[in-house]
């Protein structure tokens, strides 16, 4: 007699079947799918650490010196794209590098990815996809706040909305590049020192609180910061929401963001892959 | 599934030498050996998540080097200490990992409710991973790695760190699965457990493999059936002639303070072994004495116990 498994955990398997197809997009469709759930559980504390700091700024110079007269009305102007580089940039170098510290650190919890039938890479292009809508929606939440905070700035347009989104997302794109490969490449007890070391210059000389035009007065720094990928993003910001104040050119703009994302991004899968092949 | 000879240089380290293996479809496979043998990098190697610098391994035919998306549609795998997603519950954890497999979320999910009834942990489907115990989370990577539907299983020392009452269900649930017609390769170093639930079983040591049989003929290739360690207040040198000429003893062997030595009869040469060491001058302070076993052999073969 023979006994049929009922008591089984799952359909009997029959090794003749064909494996079925699995088609790598469904498969990073899923993966996206997985990092937006759980960016939606966490959307309050993803704000608050991502925008935190440029918000606290954006009070403090472009609400209270304003007002107590130790700042022109036109620092407002260059202020606001500036705080919108930020927090995009923070919020998508944020988004990719916690993980990947915390994941190949400790917990091994994207071991469960990396068994995915796809090739790892993949896996790893995923992140940084993810880390760019979270850059996007830092951007989306601080506009308003920040319009909000600062009252009517004369020069700010949304005419050129087309050129706004392709900023945020090149920008998005090289940070969340650049977390990816903070993220895998750094030790997990030094990601402390990679905020204060890498994050914290970048913001600084980044041409964020003051326009890149200004650096004029000290002309070694106006060619140096030009490696900073963060000038970047907040002069495309400017050009795009200011246009009418002096900003860099877009086209230089686009050129640069584009360079920094390929090689971040190549820097990025490629140490992503070491850390996940032993 | 072939894998035959990985060798794995990392570094300065050789992790496997000459690991020649075949694992037969439907088969319950046991790697035993103890911490450091090179169960785990064996296990990575056929998981895809170790690149073999030399030699080949097969699963289902897909060569884990080149194929390793191949291998990877094949595959479960249950890791040594569970890493279950916490950023997700606990059918959100199957629902996506099936659907890293390309499977629809409306199979994923009845499927996922199946597999969490089974395996007793149902009422944990809404609940965050961090509230389940350790057992309760080995069962949901259980669950993880079969929600594909996997021809092959591998585990890795699934039951480390579990309390004995947990382990023995976790025991129950291997061997339902086995007598599905799965295949599954487990590693551990508990004697007991590769005894009771492998069919064959590989014992392993510095990344080389001793011993590859069933646990019953392995069992009978011991040595000199009982074996009675005795550790000394002496050099047990001076014992080892005296001991080998006590009748029923088949061999001795002296290492450290600790005189090993094979009996034909039980336990009945111990009170002689005894006499015969106070005659050489050296006290007796411990006697340990074992059957026939996979521990015996693999003693044997090693000089060492295995945990």
């Amino acid at each position: 007699m023979t006994t049929t498994a009922a008591t089984g955990y799952a359909r009997p398997i029959d090794s003749s079947a064909p494996l079925p197809s699995v088609s790598a997009w469904s498969v990073f469709v899923a993966l996206l799918r997985r990092d937006m759930i759980v960016a939606r559980k966490e959307i309050v504390f993803f704000l608050i650490r991502t925008t935190m700091q440029p918000l606290l700024f954006l009070i403090v110079f472009g609400f209270l010196l304003p007002r107590m007269n130790f700042v022109g009305k036109g620092y407002q102007t260059a202020l606001l794209p500036g705080i919108l580089a930020i927090s995009l940039s923070l919020a998508a170098i944020q988004s990719v590098a916690l993980p990947m510290v915390q994941d190949f650190g400790w917990t091994k919890e994207i071991e469960d990815r990396l068994l995915a039938p796809v090739p790892t890479r993949l896996i790893a292009a995923e992140k940084i996809v993810a880390g760019m809508i979270q850059g996007v929606i830092a951007a989306a939440f601080v506009l308003p706040v920040a319009r909000i905070v600062m009252g009517p700035i004369p020069a700010l347009t949304l005419t050129h909305g087309g050129q706004v989104l392709l900023v945020v997302l090149l920008g998005s794109a090289a940070f969340s590049s650049l977390g990816m490969w903070l993220g895998t490449a750094i030790a997990p007890q030094q990601i402390g020192l990679m905020f204060s070391v890498i994050v914290a210059p970048m913001l600084f000389f980044g041409c964020a609180y003051y326009p890149w035009r200004g650096l004029d007065v000290v002309p070694v720094m106006k060619y140096l910061v030009l490696v900073n990928p963060m000038v970047y993003v907040a002069e495309g910001m400017r050009g795009a929401l200011t246009p009418s104040v002096p900003h860099m050119s877009l086209v230089v703009v686009g050129v640069a963001l584009l360079i920094t994302v390929a090689t971040f991004w190549t820097l990025g899968i490629r140490s992503f892959y070491k850390r996940a092949i032993g | 599934m072939a894998p035959g000879g990985p060798g794995a240089p990392r570094g300065e380290i050789v992790a496997l030498q000459g690991l020649d293996l075949e694992v037969h479809e439907g088969e319950f496979f046991g790697l035993l050996g103890p911490n450091g043998a090179g169960k785990t990098t064996t296990i990575g190697i056929l998981t895809t998540r170790v690149k073999p610098t030399s030699g080949t391994a097969l699963v289902g035919g897909a060569d884990v080097a080149h194929q390793d998306v191949a291998v990877r549609q094949r595959i479960g795998v249950v890791p040594q200490r569970p890493n279950p997603d916490r950023g997700l519950n606990v059918l959100e954890n199957l629902v996506f990992h099936a659907a890293y497999f390309g499977i629809p979320s409306s199979v994923a999910t009845s499927r996922a409710n199946a597999l969490l009834e089974q395996l007793a942990i149902l009422d944990k489907a809404g609940a965050k991973v961090e509230e389940m115990s350790g057992g309760q989370q080995q069962r949901l990577m259980i669950a993880r790695a079969l929600i594909h539907e996997p021809r092959v299983i591998f585990l890795d020392e699934p039951t480390v760190g579990l309390d004995p009452q947990t382990r023995l269900s976790l025991w129950e649930i291997l061997r339902r699965l086995h007598a599905e017609g799965r295949t599954i390769v487990m590693t551990t170093h508990y004697m007991e457990e590769a005894d009771k639930l492998c069919d064959r079983i590989a014992i392993v040591d510095r990344g080389q493999l001793l011993e590859l049989d069933t646990p019953a003929a392995l069992k009978q290739r011991a040595p000199g059936g009982t074996m009675i360690e005795l550790t000394l207040g002496g050099d047990p040198a001076s014992v080892v002639e005296a001991a080998r000429a006590v009748d029923g003893v088949s061999k001795v062997e002296a290492q450290g303070k600790v005189l090993r030595v094979y009996s034909d009869r039980g336990g009945r040469v111990i009170s002689p072994v005894i006499q015969a060491a106070e005659d050489g001058g050296v006290t007796v302070t411990n006697i340990s004495l074992s059957e026939p076993s996979l521990e015996t052999l693999f003693v044997a073969r090693t000089g060492r116990k295995l945990d």
